[in-house]
């Protein structure tokens, strides 16, 4: 121990302190956190800000039972790393005065609060976005919506106080004309960086087409390149039912806020009529369990009678029958295979849907597809797509429930190699959607899916399942490639056989050779099924006649779809051109 | 059940093929008939119409529409058998089946017809040649313009053995030789290709033994020789040569520079018989040393085809033993030790039911005991002409054989 001597440090008040001491505003907290939401680099922060327009766009596209059509734009400015971003979408537009609550105040909105499987979940994207803009280059989010063809539409540009956490607006006008009915356009001028590559805005683009086959979009980005995906589905996905909270999904402060908060008047009828699948019978067993009266009144319950109803809900003892599963909304077979094609060029495809299921209480779903072959790169690692209510995740994949679930499958039975501890290497692609009310991320900026044990079993039975249909199809294919190979070097030899048997013999022997054919044909039956596409072989027929796969000879003329990358999307180009102005 | 099935099958199997053998079409069991019947080639044919039956059995079998097949008698330690009434090594039945529609027999079966081709264009010519000349002759490309019909000749060498013991063949009949190797001296005077020719007059080369030494090509006429040596290592040979030991003892000198070939083997069983002669192989101590020993006395197991006409019972293990450097006081010093190898080819001789006897027993295990091998040179250690001067002499002159 050092003997120096410390200067003794003079007492503080408690009133100095509270002099330092102040309300801290979300915005302000935002701009120090801005790592928590997803503006942590240039390149993401461009990202994360189509992202948040796209996912609102769609959220309120389906809600209103719009078929979305969505366009978005990526102007690069002059200024370097200065870009525009630009998003409009056909929905149904947004009253002037929500446009600022909307666009300018953090932790606004309609999705918090509700026990229903949406996009967006905190309400704090699209404003954080705006913020995130005005913070780096002084520019205001520039909103336009119009709510119906005989309304006018509105423009406005929308200032966050970052001290109050409010919005303030400016230029305000109703325009005389607008190129749509209805929808909204916004634009948000940003600091970022644009980067091609995995996590980029056009893979983003790329993959929520992918997972939302109903919906329209067009692309340009600011190199120029445009990409459409055109609607591949009809309708729109049946809309997602909000339900109330299962017991075994609330955590202790909601609890409580739910007590403080609820119209019933006894601790029984909140029970009963507050959450989902609790009868009055069961909530005086969990009363009764609690050590509580059935009478007592729900605001009433001290901090330590909440403690004990809390535990009496999640005691095994008390059996709760898993929440109701209509609240989700999968993508579905049929959409997931469209999707899919329209997005991948590969041979063969097959899909998954779980039946729903549900951890801490909260029902969840799992869609997995498989795509393989075709134009996917064969020398390569898998790729994983991850989607979490129709949302691509980018980032995080490493420490994803997603992947964990696909490295825990063994790829080697579905014949395809894999290295110990690593994805599968082959022309595969994995694509996993979870659909839940609350998905689990393991952060704020929602890129990552927690590791939950029921969720992972889920994802794993879904992908073993495609995987065997998949790894029939494979091994077919291995088999008949064997085949004709076994084919072409038989032949080879009997042939320089016959040849021989000439020379000794000195006679021709061209019917030695038929027969010889015959026999060699005969022997490499299966490659001659396959190679004429003939069905008889039974398995193949079944594969093939399954409604979750889909498979594209690659032979045949090639599928209209787009390609993964940018370039492909010739066709499309020219309409695109159009939409945007 | 499985008894009562079989009957029926064959039953119903010899009904059908007598009924059907007029009918047109081949059904599957007739298939499956054919097929497991073997395809032998007869033995009192001539080498000429062998290689004839065995391509004929080829179209046959595709008009039957079998899958075409040779059944090569198998040359493995499995199917030969040591006669103890004949002393050497003699191939059993089993055959082994190559097919063309095989994948790993399919290259083979079709490397078996090319030669058969070749052979037959010998045949036709009236031209022997060496079987890597028969191998230059027999590779060319296959009509993908990819893939060889030999990329080696050591793939060719083991088809050329093949087809001798599926058509029942001598090398020679097929007009066909090995590389030569090996060298004669000693007071023997023979006819080689016409040419009389005095092996005590060969200076340090010695007479070479040509491929073939069959009576039409070589004869021996006179000798004054006591025995026949046999020497591994060309260089014991050339000093036993240069220290005239042959002279001194009308010895005539042999070495087959190592595993002595098909010619060496040949004319040493030539000599043995037609001139009465003992034969002393002297080898190395070391298991390989062993095996020359008992491939001359028994017979090899790859060519145990042959054993009748090669293998010479009589043959007589001079040296080295085990026991002998010890017994002469050789140093130590130039012993090597014993690998792995060495010591796993051992314990599989050690196995082999012609090495059984009590004695050879005995001295392979000793060398396994000391855990060293001595070559034949070891011998120069005690003084450069040690091994013509007393160790031969002594170990002729006790009889001190294995």
């Amino acid at each position: 121990m050092t003997t120096t001597k410390k200067t003794p440090r003079k007492r503080v008040s408690a009133e100095t302190l509270s002099k330092n001491q102040r309300e801290i505003s979300v915005s302000e907290f935002f701009a120090k956190n801005r790592h928590l939401l997803g503006f942590d680099s240039l390149r993401k922060a461009l990202l994360t800000t189509v992202k948040e327009a796209v996912d609102n766009s769609l959220d309120a596209c389906e809600e209103a039972g719009i078929l979305p059509e969505i366009w978005v734009t990526l102007l690069s400015r002059s200024e370097e790393n200065r870009y525009v971003v630009q998003v409009r979408d056909n929905g149904p537009g947004i009253v002037p005065k929500q446009m600022p609550n909307i666009f300018g105040k953090l932790l606004y909105g309609s999705k918090f609060h509700s026990m229903k499987q949406s996009r967006g979940q905190q309400g704090i994207g699209i404003s954080a976005a705006a913020m995130y803009g005005q913070l780096t280059t002084g520019k205001p989010l520039d909103v336009t919506s119009r709510t119906g063809p005989r309304k006018p539409a509105v423009s406005m540009k929308v200032i966050i106080d970052t001290n109050a956490n409010k919005p303030k607006t400016v230029n305000q006008k109703e325009l005389d004309e607008w190129h749509l009915a209805h929808g909204t356009e916004l634009s948000i001028e940003l600091e970022a960086k644009y980067i091609k590559g995995k996590q980029s805005v056009d893979e983003f683009i790329y993959q929520t087409a992918v997972a939302n086959p109903h919906a329209s979009f067009h692309y340009r980005n600011p190199v120029g390149e445009l990409v459409s995906f055109e609607r591949s589905v009809p309708d729109n996905p049946e809309p997602a039912k909000e339900i109330k909270p299962h017991p075994h999904g609330v955590e202790l402060g909601v609890l409580m806020k739910m007590l403080q908060s609820t119209k019933q008047s006894t601790v029984s009828s909140f029970l009963s009529s507050d959450f989902s699948r609790v009868s009055p019978g069961l909530a005086s067993k969990i009363v009764q369990r609690a050590g509580l009266k059935p009478r007592n009144r729900p605001s009433t319950i001290a901090r330590k009678e909440v403690d004990s109803l809390y535990r009496s809900l999640n005691d095994p003892a008390t059996k709760i029958m898993a929440p109701p599963t209509n609240c989700l909304s999968p993508i579905g077979m049929q959409e997931l295979l469209a999707g899919l094609t329209r997005g991948v060029k590969a041979e063969f495809f097959t899909v998954e849907t779980r039946k729903p299921a549900v951890y801490r209480g909260n029902p969840f779903q799992v869609e997995v597809g498989l795509a393989w072959g075709g134009d996917l790169p064969g020398d390569s690692l898998a790729r994983v797509m991850r989607f979490a209510n129709r949302v691509p995740l980018l980032h995080q994949a490493g420490g994803c429930c997603i992947n964990k679930a696909a490295l825990e499958v063994s790829w080697k039975s579905y014949g395809l190699q894999q290295a110990r501890g690593a994805l599968p290497t082959g022309p595969l692609l994995v694509m996993v959607h979870l659909a839940s009310v609350w998905v689990p991320f393991s952060s704020e900026s929602k890129e990552a899916v927690a590791d939950y044990d029921e969720i992972r079993k889920e994802i794993r039975l879904a992908i073993q399942s495609c995987g065997r249909r998949m790894g029939q199809f494979v091994k077919r294919k291995a088999r008949a490639r064997n085949e004709a190979k076994r084919r072409e070097v038989f032949n080879l030899y009997l042939d320089e056989v016959v040849s021989c048997v000439e020379t000794i013999t000195g006679e021709d022997h061209e019917k030695f050779r038929k027969q010889l054919m015959t026999i060699s044909k005969a022997k490499t039956e299966l490659a001659e099924l396959l190679e004429e596409q003939s069905s008889s072989a039974d398995e193949a027929d079944e594969l093939a006649a399954a409604e979750n796969v889909i498979i594209i000879d690659p032979d045949a003329v090639a599928v209209e779809s787009a390609a993964p990358e940018l370039q492909g999307a010739v066709n499309a180009r020219e309409q695109a051109a159009l939409d945007f102005d | 059940m499985a008894a009562k099935k079989k009957a029926k099958s064959t039953g119903k199997s010899t009904g059908k093929s007598t009924g059907k053998s007029t009918g047109k079409t081949t059904g599957a069991r007739d298939v499956a008939l054919e097929a497991h019947k073997r395809v032998q080639v007869p033995a009192k044919l001539d080498t000429n119409a062998k290689i004839d039956f065995l391509a004929n059995s080829a179209v046959k079998l595709a008009r039957k529409k079998v899958d075409p097949f040779v059944d090569i008698p198998t040359r493995t330690l499995s199917n030969v058998n040591f006669s103890k009434r004949k002393k050497i090594i003699e191939m059993g039945d089993a055959t082994q089946r190559r097919s063309l529609f095989n994948m790993n027999q399919a290259r083979k079966f079709m490397q078996t017809f090319v030669i058969a081709k070749g052979c037959k264009q010998l045949q036709a010519e009236g031209k022997t040649t060496s079987i890597r000349d028969l191998y230059y002759m027999s590779k060319y490309t296959l009509k993908d313009g990819k893939e060889n019909t030999f990329d080696d000749q050591v793939e060719s060498d083991p088809i050329i053995e093949d087809l001798e013991v599926s058509l029942g063949s001598l090398r020679e009949e097929l007009h066909l030789f090995a590389a030569k190797r090996g060298s004669v001296v000693g007071p023997l005077t023979l006819v080689d290709a016409g040419d009389t020719i005095d092996l005590s007059r060969m200076g340090s080369g010695g007479w070479s033994v040509p491929g073939i030494v069959e009576p039409n090509v070589v004869q021996f006429v006179k000798h004054k020789a006591k025995f026949i040596l046999l020497v591994e290592k060309e260089a014991v040979w050339a000093r036993l040569n240069e220290d005239k030991f042959w002279k001194r003892h009308n010895c005539i000198l042999v070495t087959g520079q190592g595993q002595p070939p098909r010619g060496v083997r040949r004319l040493l069983f030539r000599m043995v018989q037609e001139m009465k002669l003992p034969l002393y192989v002297f080898v190395d101590n070391d298991p390989w040393g062993y095996y020359i020993h008992s491939v001359v006395k028994q017979g090899s197991i790859n060519l145990a085809f042959e054993s009748a006409r090669m293998a010479i019972p009589s043959a007589q293990f001079i040296g080295l033993s085990a026991y002998d450097p010890a017994r002469y006081g050789i140093s130590e010093g130039v012993s090597i030790k014993l690998n792995d190898q060495d010591r796993a080819r051992a314990k599989e001789i050690l196995a082999y039911d012609w090495f059984q006897d009590r004695r050879w027993q005995r001295e392979i295990k000793h060398m396994l005991k000391q855990g060293v091998k001595w070559e034949l040179e070891a011998l120069s250690n005690k003084g450069i002409s040690f091994v013509t001067e007393e160790y031969l002499p002594k170990k002729i002159a006790d009889q001190d054989f294995l």
